[in-house]
């Protein structure tokens, strides 16, 4: 229990060891803890950085896939009005030629009923002029009456 | 003296000279005087364990990595933040250039010198008998001076940081106008309550320590005398031998402990004004 040189000595060690730990084994722990404290957290804010990404990228596809599908259904819903107008444009267009067609047959039609009407005519004409003859035979030149047997004829 | 007591142990084993060889050192003469003695076991076992500790955690410091850390690397982190923190708690300047490394030294220091009162008392002082050493008291924190002198080393710390802190001049007016304020009438009351204070302070600090380690190692011969009256102490001896070195790991855990809270704590007061 008595004091003595011990003390001295022990306190040497003491400022010896601390001297020891604060300039050896202090620093290089603190800097392998910290540094790897940082990179912790750097990862974190990275895994974080790419979380927020990831959403944003989500976001745009989204956006992308909707402006897609209103471009599309936009396409269509074009297509679909041209393909109607075709559709009309055709409707018309096919009006048109068969009134043209039947406006045609039916000059057609008027113009043979016309020459049917004329042959007749003249048949019904050279018939009545045959009848006249036989039964005026002479009497009546084909040639001197043929005006007025044209006239009867057309009149017919 | 040493031979003396040598003599009485190998002769006539009683209670007291087996006590008393115990708690002798193994003392030598470096001048004239009481005082200009050494306790060569206490010096020898505290530089041996203090290079052995310090040096283990220096060596895995050396090679320590920010990546994974190895278990070696990462029991040494754990003791290291455990102390980091503690520190942070107390201290609030930059506490890596001086103080937290010196808590880690105190821990670590005082841990391995107070676990050497788990080896068993007879057998380690077979084995240094056989080595030609009669006398070697196996703890060195249950030496006062041991305990002293790391005591007065964070004393001198503390005044050192005090008038680091604050200038001399500063120091010397806290001295006198703290706690009690700056009127000449209470500056002797001041001085007087300071003083008291940085008195206890490494007497408190010391003693602590010295008395938990001394009372252990006290019970521990005490337990190793009953052992040898007979069966019955043998068996009471060995199962309470076992009960108290289970209870002390948690008495040399805590004044390690304690010895660091109280030298983080009273530099951390050396940098604070009142």
């Amino acid at each position: 229990m008595n004091i003595n040189f011990t003390l001295v000595a022990q306190a040497i060690a003491f400022a010896v060891l601390i001297w020891f730990t604060v300039k050896f084994v202090w620093p290089p722990l603190l800097k392998a803890i910290e540094t790897r404290q940082k990179e912790i957290a750097d990862g974190l804010a990275a895994a974080q950085e790419g979380k927020s990404a990831l959403e944003v990228a989500a976001k745009k596809s989204e956006a992308a896939l909707t402006e897609a599908k209103q471009k599309a259904s936009e396409i269509i819903g074009q297509a679909e009005k041209r393909a109607s107008q075709i559709i009309e444009e055709a409707k018309n267009n096919a009006k048109v030629e068969g009134d043209r067609i039947i406006a045609g047959a039916k000059a057609e039609i008027d113009q043979e009923v016309n020459r049917a009407k004329e042959g007749l005519r003249a048949q019904v004409s050279s018939l009545a002029v045959a009848g006249a003859e036989k039964i005026l035979r002479k009497e009546i030149d084909a040639k001197a009456h043929s005006d007025m047997l044209s006239k009867l004829a057309a009149e017919l | 003296m040493t031979t003396e007591h040598a003599q009485q142990a190998e002769h006539a084993l009683t209670p007291s000279s087996y006590i008393q060889h115990h708690l002798s050192f193994n003392t030598q003469s470096v001048g004239d005087g009481s005082f200009w003695t050494l306790h060569v076991d206490t010096l020898a076992t505290s530089v041996v364990l203090g290079l052995l500790v310090m040096g283990l955690v220096w060596w895995v410091a050396r090679g320590a990595t920010a990546g994974v850390p190895t278990k070696r690397q990462a029991f040494v982190e754990l003791v290291f933040g455990f102390v980091d923190d503690q520190v942070k708690n107390i201290f609030h300047g930059n506490r890596h250039s001086f103080i937290a490394p010196t808590a880690l030294t105190v821990f670590l220091w005082v841990f391995a010198m107070n676990a050497m009162d788990f080896l068993p008392v007879d057998i380690f002082a077979k084995f240094m008998h056989s080595l030609g050493f009669d006398t070697w008291r196996a703890v060195p924190t249950s030496d006062i001076n041991t305990t002293f002198a790391l005591a007065l080393a964070v004393w001198f710390l503390m005044i050192f940081f005090s008038i680091k802190a604050k200038g001399l001049g500063g120091w010397v007016h806290e001295l006198f106008c703290s706690p009690f304020g700056s009127s000449p009438l209470v500056w002797p009351a001041n001085f007087l309550f300071n003083l008291i204070e940085y008195v206890s302070k490494p007497l408190s600090h010391s003693l602590r320590l010295f008395g938990n380690m001394y009372a252990g190692e006290i019970i521990f011969l005490l337990l190793g005398m009953w052992a040898a009256t007979g069966l019955a102490g043998t068996v009471f001896g060995a199962i309470l031998g076992a009960g108290w070195s289970i209870f002390h790991i948690l008495i040399v855990a805590l004044q390690a402990f304690i010895f660091m809270m109280l030298t983080v704590v009273y530099l951390a007061m050396a940098h604070e004004s009142h």
